[in-house]
């Protein structure tokens, strides 16, 4: 026999379950209870880059919207970069950017809502640019283990078409499943639309990261 | 705390696949395609960073948390742990995130119609960081089992709802905590989704009594694994420097 190997093994996933919303996003489920709450507002007035908002829905199977989904987003700032130590490309860092807002779809509409910047573009592996891409997380009820893709920008057609994460995407039609429509601009901002469907037709493209 | 090397492949054979028919609601949420297998880069490796600042003094203390004229009603109990990598590593000033039911099985949230009642002294949730040797704690009421609607009598066994952030979005998970000796734990169609045994096992948090705080709380100890990470760095230069 070899010698053992002595790693540990991951804790096993479970649905976020119905109640999500408790945990995760208190105000939603109907109290208050923290001082600091997480919100779906990533930029402040003073955050750099362009001001956007991101609205979409969930949906499943049979193409009705997941009312309780909750959503979080990850993401590098206008410049580029990622507020994180193993981010060390020399690019500035913003003091009024995380990068990371959670949100529950709206329990009447289905609808969930970010408000954003367009974030810059990052190197990726091999030293070859990604695409600006916003990381998408979806937990719900039946899912049983969280969802990981990404969110591209339709007016981003150059640098989509060279990235290499989409380019992985052997079928090319799917690739258009990670790309935000970009639509009318409301209240300065402008709104891109970002459905994530998580099975049947234009099923979205979901990443083992 | 090790933050630059990429995680180690999810072993997707310890956690439930998207489709489990036995947990009817998986059926229409369930992506059919494969996941598209992705190596890390920047956008995986990181993720958000969260400060005691945004933490309040109770937050992970959920018998005061939500208190109003006393106490919850509930055995009262100490959940503690750590939360380490595959390594073994520590997992230091992560985000952990529980809720739960009250005592009766009935959640704080104006979706749950359950007829037991809601307890005016306990929200139901809580949440801390880990200390830097990825050690944490939470004081609550052990919550009971519910009925929910999947076979005509489907209960959930008594759990508490958790989420870790780990070092980077790649090792973003959410859990459920189960408590030793429960007798729905064989025969909850959510825990056994989870197809490996052990991995089931793992999720059940034993007794501790070295950790009870005698004539006051009962305790469960439960750790957290998240992804391991390489201690080396990328291939290549990441920073394109
Ligand atoms: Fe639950």
């Amino acid at each position: 026999m070899p010698q053992p190997l002595t790693y540990l093994q991951e804790t096993a996933s479970q649905t976020a379950g119905p109640y999500v919303h408790i945990g995760l996003a208190p105000h939603q489920a109907g109290f208050d209870i923290f001082a600091h709450n997480f919100s779906n507002a990533l930029a402040g007035p003073q955050t750099k880059g362009e001001h956007i908002v991101i609205e979409g829905r969930v949906l499943d199977a049979t193409g009705s919207s997941l009312n309780d989904a909750l959503l979080e987003i990850w993401q590098a700032n206008a410049a580029g970069r990622y507020s994180h130590p193993a981010d060390t490309q020399d690019k500035p860092l913003d003091a009024d950017f995380r990068g990371w807002g959670r949100t529950g779809a709206d329990f009447d509409t289905g609808i969930y809502r970010f408000e954003t910047i367009k974030p810059g573009p990052v190197v990726g592996r091999h030293g070859k640019m990604m695409a600006p891409h916003i990381n998408f997380w979806v937990v719900a009820r039946g899912i049983n283990i969280g969802l990981s893709t990404r969110m591209y920008f339709s007016d981003e057609e150059a640098a989509n078409a060279a990235d290499p994460v989409l380019n992985l995407i052997e079928l090319k039609v799917r690739r258009q499943t990670l790309l935000a429509q970009r639509g009318e601009k409301k209240d300065g901002k402008t709104v891109y639309h970002f459905d994530i469907v998580l099975q049947g037709d234009n099923e979205t493209v979901f990443f083992d990261i | 705390m090790e933050t630059k090397g990429e995680f180690f492949q999810r072993d997707r054979r310890l956690h439930p696949p998207a489709y489990t028919p036995t947990y009817k609601t998986s059926v229409t949420r369930s992506p059919k395609h494969a996941l598209l297998s992705l190596q890390n880069s920047l956008s995986e490796v990181t993720g958000p960073v969260f400060g005691h600042n945004e933490i309040g003094p109770l937050d992970n203390d959920l018998i005061r948390n939500y208190a109003k004229t006393g106490d919850p009603i509930g055995e009262r109990i100490v959940v503690h742990g750590r939360v380490v990598d595959e390594n073994g590593r520590p997992v230091p000033n992560t985000l952990v995130e529980v809720w739960q039911a009250n005592a009766g099985g009935r959640y704080r949230h104006k979706k749950d119609t359950y007829l037991a009642p809601i307890d005016p002294n306990f929200g139901g949730c809580g949440r801390t960081l880990t200390d830097e040797n990825g050690n944490y704690f939470f004081r609550t009421v052990k919550p009971g089992p519910y009925p929910w609607r999947n076979y005509v009598n489907s209960w959930r066994p008594a759990h508490i709802h958790c989420s870790l952030f780990g070092s980077g979005f790649a090792q973003r998970l959410i859990t459920q905590m189960y408590f030793e000796g429960d007798p729905l734990i064989p025969i909850c169609p959510i825990l056994q989704t989870v197809p490996d045994k052990g991995a089931l096992e793992r999720l059940i948090a034993p007794l501790d009594l070295n950790a009870a705080i005698p004539l006051d709380s009962l305790a469960y100890r439960f750790d957290f694994v998240l992804r391991g990470r390489r201690s080396t760095m990328f291939e290549n230069k990441l920073d394109g420097n």
